[in-house]
């Protein structure tokens, strides 16, 4: 129970037992946290202050409207995960931490790439589209605009295979996380 | 009612019989209601120094201080004490005056956002968003600053808000579904560590000021003697175990003794109770105790394997913890011949290197800093409340003034603040009145709330300051010695001010010692003068505070 990388909710008690572990592997945190102004600084400032790298952090409302959902991807191999949710678990205003287990998790993200093609090249970038399901949301004659939604893997491999195209632009929301099954995340 | 009213009541619900602050614009409202509100209010000269007062009458009394102050520079000006009372887990509660509500974000005159700037100094922070939180917010604030981890809580009351007519009803519940103390102990962890203890063949109980702040004195004092434990302290826990005493090993640290960081380098296992392994503590950490293994005991669970890990991690309240850690430890088997080796290589680093001979005593009547502190435990006969400002002679206080009791030593620990000791003397000498509070100074440190003086003078507080004065900032001074080749820059004082005269200034007794064949009964004399007492002491001035880990080295390479 409670060690960094299972399903269960990391509780302060059970956090005791676990050591300054570095997993070595990309943690999903997902954290609850009471929707009052301020919240979001409170935790971008713990991470900076601790020295915390966050990859990607998304907000967004819950069904409760008390309360929003923080999604943060970390590093396990350069941060001790348990002192960062231990350090998060003292802020007031965080009601509730999980660490998300890869395997039991689904995860998305949502990426919009601009991407130079003209009439010589669009046919070739459609289909790269195509393959990684991709939507085509706005076109002009020397760029298409490629919506792709799907876990951060499927999005950097499509950066990759538009990239020598001449990516124009690029935008990710960072991924949002939920358990597999019935419970609660 | 008036929202300001309520704030007053809500204080006197809390059992605030002081208040410690400086009204301005922002807070006008707030201070018309403590004009007749029935607290007392220590209005002090700078908001700083409010802010230390309240920290050291919690220290002196484990009740929770309230700081006042305005908005913008007001509020600004106590950051200092909120990180001072954040790094040593001091309870205060801070409430600033805020411009109204329709000018926040203009850059108003006198605005701050002081809830973002101390975002990353605070327990936690409250901004008052409607006049009817104010009650909650209040009691909510009291309630985090002093469970669990005690630590400062800022409530910021925008101006137009504390004007407003609310209806109040006492608070007495806390609606805080992120906030959790644990507080027991998990019993089979307590249970793995009476039986480590009872196994371990060189153990070393090592106390910080957690144990003071759960109030776990005593309990410490019978876990530590249900055996023959030998025992060291920080800084901050000095008082928790009495000084002397056959298993007291004295203060462990940079300027700890040797027996206390040779113990710990050589210890098999080291129970840490309340403590946090600072880096003033365990030096290079790499080489920390590298025999050990540890127990942990802390009420904040981020503490825990945070620079050392732990082996037997158990949160909890100090208090709780020890009491069934001793329970337990007493239902073992245990010989206590198995500490006999382990105390004999001990007393071996006492017999060899007593604190006493830290130094050597000057052969004329010249006093040096380190028989300052003797002389004033002697002039105190041990007895009084002593407050320190940072550098030699707050680390020379700790090493040569013997606390043996808990909250009769004030001084700030993990930010190392210069100026606190004058004001926490205020603190601690109005929460305490029928003690005597002294304050031991270096003559860098007072010069930075000398302001307070008149404070005093006016409320007639008589704290008793005595002045180590070298004419240094000492400390760096001796690491420019013995560190940097001696190139002193910046650190020479002169002999400014005359303090005998700037106290008469300021309406207090001044007197001046120079000579340490008369320094005990000078000192008595002195102490006994009723009111605010300064006296100006002239030390060795290139004295070094010894021994010392240097910077970056480990426990067993001490030097001086």
């Amino acid at each position: 129970m409670g060690d960094p990388g299972t399903k269960d909710v990391l509780t302060l008690e059970e956090l005791e037992a676990s050591g300054n572990i570095r997993t070595g592997r990309k943690h999903i945190l997902s954290v609850l946290v009471e929707n009052k102004p301020g919240v979001l600084t409170r935790i971008s400032g713990l991470f900076a202050r601790r020295g915390f790298n966050i990859n990607t952090l998304s907000v967004g409302p819950t069904d409760d409207e008390q309360v929003s959902r923080i999604t943060i991807t970390l590093d396990g191999a350069t941060h001790p995960i348990d002192q960062v949710t231990k350090q998060l678990h003292k802020l007031i205003n965080v009601l509730k931490i999980r660490d998300l287990e890869p395997s039991e998790t689904v995860a998305r993200e949502l990426a919009l790439f601009k991407v130079a093609a003209d009439s010589g090249t669009r046919a070739e970038v459609m289909q790269i589209c195509e393959i990684f399901r991709g939507k085509v949301v706005d076109v002009t004659k020397r760029s298409i605009i490629i919506e792709i939604t799907g876990t951060t893997e499927k999005v950097e491999a499509f950066e990759r295979m538009v990239r020598p195209f001449g990516l124009v632009e690029m935008m990710r929301t960072g991924e949002i996380a939920i358990a597999r099954g019935r419970g609660e995340t | 009612m008036r929202a300001v009213d309520a704030v007053v009541e809500c204080l006197k619900a809390e059992g605030v019989d002081v208040v410690f602050g400086l009204p301005g614009g922002a807070n006008i409202p707030t201070y018309d209601a403590f004009y007749d509100g029935g607290i007392r209010h220590i209005l002090v000269r700078h908001e700083a120094g409010g802010g230390h007062a309240a920290e050291g009458y919690a220290k002196a009394t484990g009740r929770v201080g309230v700081s006042l102050g305005t908005s913008g520079p007001g509020a600004t000006n106590l950051i200092t004490p909120i990180m001072d009372a954040m790094m040593d887990s001091v309870p205060v509660v801070f409430i600033t005056g805020q411009v109204g509500t329709h000018l926040l974000g203009t850059d108003g005159f006198q605005e701050a956002d002081i809830i973002g700037i101390t975002m990353p100094a605070v327990k936690h922070s409250i901004m008052i968003q409607h006049p009817n939180e104010i009650p909650r917010a209040l009691h909510e604030a009291f309630h985090i600053a002093r469970t669990g981890r005690p630590g400062p809580v800022v409530v910021d009351i925008p101006t137009d808000l504390s004007r407003a007519d609310i209806p109040y009803e006492p608070i007495t519940d806390v609606h805080l579904p992120g906030y959790q103390t644990f507080t027991e102990g998990n019993t089979k962890q307590i249970r793995q560590a009476a039986k480590a203890l009872a196994a371990a063949r060189r153990p070393v109980i090592y106390g910080g000021g957690g144990v003071i702040n759960a109030n776990a004195s005593e309990e410490f004092r019978a876990f530590c003697r249900s055996d023959r434990f030998p025992v060291t302290q920080t800084l901050m826990g000095l008082g928790a175990f009495p000084a002397p005493d056959p298993q007291w090993l004295g203060m462990l640290g940079m300027h700890g003794t040797r027996a206390a960081n040779y113990a710990m380098d050589e210890a098999d296992l080291i129970c840490c109770v309340g403590a946090r392994f600072d880096d003033r503590i365990t030096a290079k950490l790499s080489e920390f105790a590298p025999r050990a293994k540890f127990i942990h005991i802390d009420v904040d669970p981020a503490e825990i394997s945070k620079n050392v890990p732990a082996h037997i991690p158990i949160v909890g309240d100090a208090k709780n913890v020890l009491a069934k850690l001793l329970a337990e430890y007493e239902a073992l088997d245990t010989d206590s011949s198995r500490l006999d080796e382990w105390w004999q290589r001990i007393a071996g680093w006492q017999k060899q290197y007593p604190i006493e001979k830290s130094f050597t005593d000057s052969e004329d009547t010249e006093i040096k800093p380190q028989r300052l502190i003797q002389a004033v435990y002697e002039a105190t006969g041990g007895d009084a409340i002593i407050t320190s400002d940072v550098g030699q002679h707050q680390m020379w206080t700790a090493q040569h003034y013997h606390f043996n009791e808990p909250r009769r030593w004030i001084n700030s620990g993990g930010l190392g603040t210069m100026g606190f000791g004058l004001p926490a003397a205020m603190g601690a000498a109005i929460g305490c009145p029928d003690k005597t509070v002294v304050c031991i100074t270096g003559d860098g440190s007072f010069q930075m709330n000398t302001q307070e003086l008149a404070t005093c003078a006016q409320e007639g507080i008589p704290v008793k300051v005595i002045i180590s004065n070298n004419g240094y900032l000492g400390m760096v001074r001796q690491w420019q010695e013995l560190f940097w080749e001696k190139r002193y820059s910046q650190v020479d004082l002169g002999k400014y001010p005359d303090f005998v005269k700037l106290a008469e200034a300021y309406g207090c007794h001044g007197v001046r010692l120079t000579d340490k064949t008369t320094l005990v009964d000078d000192l008595k004399a002195a102490i006994a003068t009723p009111g605010p007492v300064v006296v100006d002491v002239s030390v060795t001035r290139e004295e070094n505070t010894y021994p010392m880990i240097p910077s970056g080295s480990a426990a067993r390479d001490m030097v001086g």
